[in-house]
């Protein structure tokens, strides 16, 4: 792999793992398959495109972006939890709409292209840091994002919504509001993926209609990947691992890519390396520990007496 | 204090499974009242505390807490004046977070959930405090997720969080089920320490006669989504579990033909 790959590849990885660490809100802490993301990463990136090829600054613009994100997560937990459509349908249905809603945002071309409009990765251009000016804008936004994530599922508002993943049950009987929280976390998450999307849309120079194909399958690619690396505990190394796998999974692809392996393959790659993860996490845990945790996940139905 | 008149819940209204799982129950509860709660299988017993709590929209009746009429409002909103422990140890806490956050988000029950810091030291050290009152030494454990915890280990931890905000109402769906007998009666003996320094209005279900009428200061049993009997002061301290059976078989006019409650 070449230096210049290489550092491309950390840059995307640092760039990706804000839309990981969307995915990992949606389904590690609420523990909901959310594929609005594939929409919401768009949503992003043709918000930020649309203003910034308008005139507007590269900051605010992933600041909207984020807002549009929290607006179509909302929607996804409004269907599921006032409409009682399961939450993985509610996603796809959005996801769906989005598609139709990012050429409405676009104005109806299928991409937009950012020529010598200002981005946020010009931020250290004129200063010695040149020469890895995305990088660190990169990893700085990342920091920023990761630091208030942290802090935010550690108050209490931010209890609450871990919990409400873990036993919904257990959250009402405390006095939570379980469809609030998870209104506030897929909005959250999808805020995130589309703040993402438009770094992403600054990073290439343009955003594309159909560049969400499957970015639900890289977060979680990511998530899971970090898991199996990096472990599970306690908080601020999960939220760590989820960037270190979002990097870990560019370098695979870049490293596949050099080989040869066509960019057309580039979404077999992915769901392969998601099912391995998937699986290698399985075995590690060990099938003795999976058995004898079973009967506490098992979720009887007691009411009836 | 608690007063419950005319309530009633039907499953599946209207199909061809329609069951009257309480059928027009009238309960008051005394301020600090300790009341147990028996009857068989489907006799309406997790129903009624079901319906208390707000699980279940109910079809007729009223609910008054407190003076306050709960029957219409949701789960979480009334969940501030209950108290509540279930049969399923998973059931009341969070197995992915630790010990201390569960007990505060317990502790935050009344309070406002906004940015402020889910844990605040003085609460952390409080938290210890309470769960050294346990004796179950998890007061060394506070940063373990609950997921580490043994079943009885987590029925003790809810018993706790169900009381670490002072309750109007606790309610205990047996709670003790499904642990081992020791287990059990350690979680119980505790369970009777709290409610007695709290002086909790409690409505305890068990499927042990022997415990029905050894705990607590009131006894009811359910039959059929009715409450057949209502034993309290000398009539209930009389009382034997033979007699109870009898008693049982008297009023419902059915053999008690209940190993689970039997064998107890």
């Amino acid at each position: 792999m070449s230096y210049l790959a290489f550092l491309g590849s950390i840059e995307l990885g640092l760039i990706y793992s804000v839309m990981a660490l969307g995915v990992f809100i949606s389904y590690r802490t609420l523990n909901t398959p959310d594929l609005t993301v594939d929409g919401s990463f768009v949503l992003g990136a043709a918000t930020a495109a649309v203003l910034i090829s308008g005139g507007g600054s590269p900051f605010w613009a992933i600041l909207i972006a984020f807002a549009a994100g929290c607006a179509a997560g909302c929607v996804t937990a409004l269907l599921n939890t006032k409409l009682r459509i399961q939450p993985l349908i509610s996603s796809i249905l959005v996801m769906l709409a989005l598609y139709s809603v990012n050429l409405r945002v676009m104005g109806g071309r299928a991409n937009i292209h950012l020529m010598n409009t200002p981005s946020i990765y010009h931020l250290f251009a004129e200063t010695a840091l040149a020469g890895f000016s995305k990088l660190v804008v990169a990893a700085i936004s990342m920091l920023i994002i990761l630091l208030l994530l942290y802090f935010f599922l550690n108050t209490r508002l931010g209890f609450a919504l871990r919990a409400t993943g873990d036993n919904e049950v257990m959250v009402r009987a405390a006095g939570i509001d379980s469809n609030q929280m998870k209104i506030l976390g897929l909005a959250l998450a999808n805020g995130l993926v589309a703040a993402s999307g438009a770094m992403i849309a600054q990073y290439q120079s343009y955003a594309d209609a159909g560049m969400g194909v499957g970015m639900v399958v890289i977060g979680l690619a990511s998530v899971i990947i970090g898991e199996v690396i990096f472990g599970v505990k306690p908080l601020w190394r999960r939220l760590l691992a989820v960037v270190l796998g979002s990097i870990l999974y560019r370098l695979i692809i870049a490293f596949a890519l050099g080989r040869g392996m066509p960019a057309t393959d580039l979404k077999l790659v992915s769901a392969v390396i998601v099912a391995v993860a998937l699986s290698a996490g399985s075995f590690k845990d060990g099938l003795r520990k999976q058995l004898s945790r079973l009967p506490y996940f098992q979720k009887r139905v007691l009411y009836h007496d | 204090m608690i007063k419950i008149t005319g309530l009633t819940k039907i499953f599946d209204k209207g199909t061809i499974n329609e069951k009257t799982a309480l059928d027009n129950i009238n309960l008051t509860l005394a301020e600090g009242e300790f009341v147990t709660v028996i009857g068989g299988n489907g006799a309406g017993k997790s129903t009624l505390l079901n319906c208390i709590a707000g699980v279940h929209p109910v079809d007729a009746g009223q609910i008054v807490l407190n003076s306050v009429d709960v029957t219409e409002m949701p789960e979480h909103k009334r969940s501030r004046w209950l108290g509540r422990v279930f049969q399923d140890p998973a059931l009341g806490t969070a197995f992915d977070m630790t010990i201390e956050e569960n007990l505060a988000i317990a502790y935050c029950k009344n309070k406002r959930r906004g940015l402020q810091p889910g844990l605040r030291r003085h609460e952390q050290q409080y938290f210890r405090e309470q769960l050294a009152l346990l004796g179950l030494g998890l007061e060394n454990r506070l940063k373990d997720k609950v997921s580490l915890l043994s079943g009885g280990q987590r029925q003790a931890l809810t018993v706790l969080m169900a009381t670490i905000v002072q309750p109007k109402l606790l309610l205990l769906d047996e709670h003790t089920a499904a642990l081992d007998p020791l287990t059990a009666r350690k979680v119980l003996a505790l369970t009777k320490q709290l409610v007695a320094e709290n002086k909790l209005s409690t409505l305890m279900i068990t499927h042990n006669m022997k415990e029905a009428l050894e705990v607590g200061s009131r006894t009811i049993m359910m039959h059929n989504g009715k409450i057949i009997l209502d034993l309290q002061g000398a009539e209930r301290a009389e009382l034997t579990v033979e007699k109870l059976i009898a008693l049982f078989e008297e009023r419902s006019g059915a053999y008690l033909a209940n190993d689970r409650l039997l064998l107890n």
